[in-house]
């Protein structure tokens, strides 16, 4: 066992929460057609209520700590954000589309000693990342902006998500990482938007698709390995956490809501009500979370993938039910391995789609929300 | 003389009753025992380690200054090395971090 994972063991163990991504904005620049934000600012923390919050989470024991959006460098007090983080010695990532970094941003990235930069890229070809950004001269921007990261030693992953609009273009996106010396990283999945509309999903790749991206090796490395058959089902597995959310990771949303993962929008507490450590130790939401093991999954029990697939509980929330399966994780395994998932046979057998929740905020966000538009 | 500070470039928890430590420079992770983390925690950059040993470590575990200080001399090495903390035979006038955030 590997440093890393005896430190996630002993938090598990010991309720601490590791990580925490705090999206800071959901405001953008860029507009992309894949996006599941709304991105008007309904009531974002002020720049005393972010600091008091990661006072608060190094008091819990939070050693990771991403910032996301929208996009991060929407907020003036971004690097005051930063800097304080990094006063807090959290290891801190980044993630941003780079447009509005310049080599003042790239200084004070690489001053502040910022683990690693994420960066989304979608396309070698400026007409297709611009089209799915919606923003002109997009892909210029990002890849000076990485540039600039790079040339001062700052870690950049870049993020490919793979999408019917970009699907022939991960080489070209793949030999740019190169280039800069960035990692690249594939995602192949498209989340509904947070308010439950599934419209979005369509830009997700089709399964034959899907099954292509899997049997490539410069995306997967081992094909072989990477698609192979579930092993058989035995009670360990059963016995298994479905992954970190609410275990030893958190998120928190631009409002102050509490949430146990950025992909899963089950509300269990707001900072502006509570402390995070009482929302951490007390939600019971988080609480619910924490009791399911893969034998609680009533469908997913009877799957031959229970052990390999990539589950998220937060997608099987938003496809109706946090204990039942995710379409979309079935529909990756099934590419995968291409043998059919216990929900497969059962929709098939049901012919229904499960509807989506729709997502409800917390009274107190609606209305912080409300006092914020008054 | 010995002067030891904490680098900014690293993060830095305890975990369960150990410190963790994270090199920025290559996100090597490091754990600390209990006198190692106190070593660290003391590092201010400003106080020889011999004093940080002498009035730190041998005040609060059962060990004398002859033993400690050479074992604390190559941890400062190794940890140096590593990129978590500076080593300098003079003081070091800005040191790195100002609040106990572990």
């Amino acid at each position: 066992m590997s440093l890393m994972q005896e430190m996630g063991a002993r938090a598990l163990k010991l309720g601490i929460p590791l990580s925490v991504q705090i999206d800071v904005t959901y405001r953008c620049n860029e507009r992309c057609i894949h996006c599941y934000l709304d991105h008007e600012d309904h009531g974002e923390m002020t720049t005393a209520e972010i600091k008091d919050a990661l006072n608060q989470l190094a008091d819990a024991g939070v050693f990771f700590v991403v910032f996301s959006g929208g996009e991060v460098f929407m907020r003036r007090d971004f690097f005051e954000i930063l800097e304080h983080a990094r006063s807090l010695l959290f290891d801190v990532k980044v993630k941003t589309n780079a447009f509005m970094i310049g080599e003042r941003e790239a200084d004070r990235l690489r001053e502040l000693g910022i683990g690693s930069v994420q960066v989304s890229v979608y396309s070698h070809k400026p007409e297709v990342h611009d089209e799915i950004t919606k923003l002109p001269n997009s892909l210029n921007r990002t890849v000076a902006g990485i540039r600039l990261l790079r040339e001062r030693g700052v870690r950049v992953v870049i993020a490919n998500v793979l999408m019917r609009q970009n699907l022939n273009d991960y080489a070209g996106v793949k030999a740019i990482a190169q280039e800069l010396g960035a990692e690249y990283t594939i995602d192949p999945t498209i989340t509904p938007m947070m308010d439950g509309d599934r419209g979005i999903i369509s830009l997700g790749l089709r399964r034959e698709d899907l099954g292509d991206v899997f049997r490539n090796s410069e995306l997967v490395g081992n094909v072989e390995e990477f698609c192979t058959p579930p092993p058989p089902v035995d009670g360990e597995v059963l016995d298994e956490l479905p992954c970190s959310a609410g275990h030893t990771a958190a998120y928190i949303s631009p409002y102050a809501d509490v949430f146990p993962c950025v992909q899963f929008p089950l509300p269990s507490g707001n900072l502006r009500k509570q402390k995070f450590i009482d929302i951490w130790k007390y939600s019971p939401q988080l609480n619910e979370v924490r009791t399911i093991t893969a034998r609680d999954l009533p469908v997913c029990s009877t799957c031959s993938h229970v052990g390999s697939c990539t589950r998220c509980p937060g997608l099987a929330y938003m496809e109706g039910n946090m204990r039942g399966p995710s379409q979309l994780d079935c529909e990756k395994s099934f590419a995968r391995t291409g043998i059919k998932t216990a929900n497969m046979a059962l929709r098939k057998s049901n012919n229904a789609a499960p509807d989506l929740v729709q997502i409800q905020f917390l009274p107190s966000t609606a209305e912080l929300a409300a006092a914020s538009r008054a | 003389m010995t002067y030891v500070a904490r680098t900014t470039e690293i993060a830095a928890r305890m975990v369960g009753g150990e410190m963790m430590i994270m090199s920025a420079r290559d996100s090597t992770l490091f754990s600390l025992n209990e006198v190692a983390a106190t070593i660290w925690k003391a590092a201010d950059g400003v106080t020889p380690l011999r004093d940080i040993i002498e009035n730190v470590v041998c005040a609060e575990y059962d060990v004398t200054l002859d033993r400690a200080l050479p074992e604390a001399e190559k941890l400062v090495t190794d940890l140096a090395e590593h990129g978590i903390l500076i080593v300098s035979a003079e003081p070091i006038p800005h040191p790195a971090t100002s609040r106990d955030a572990v």
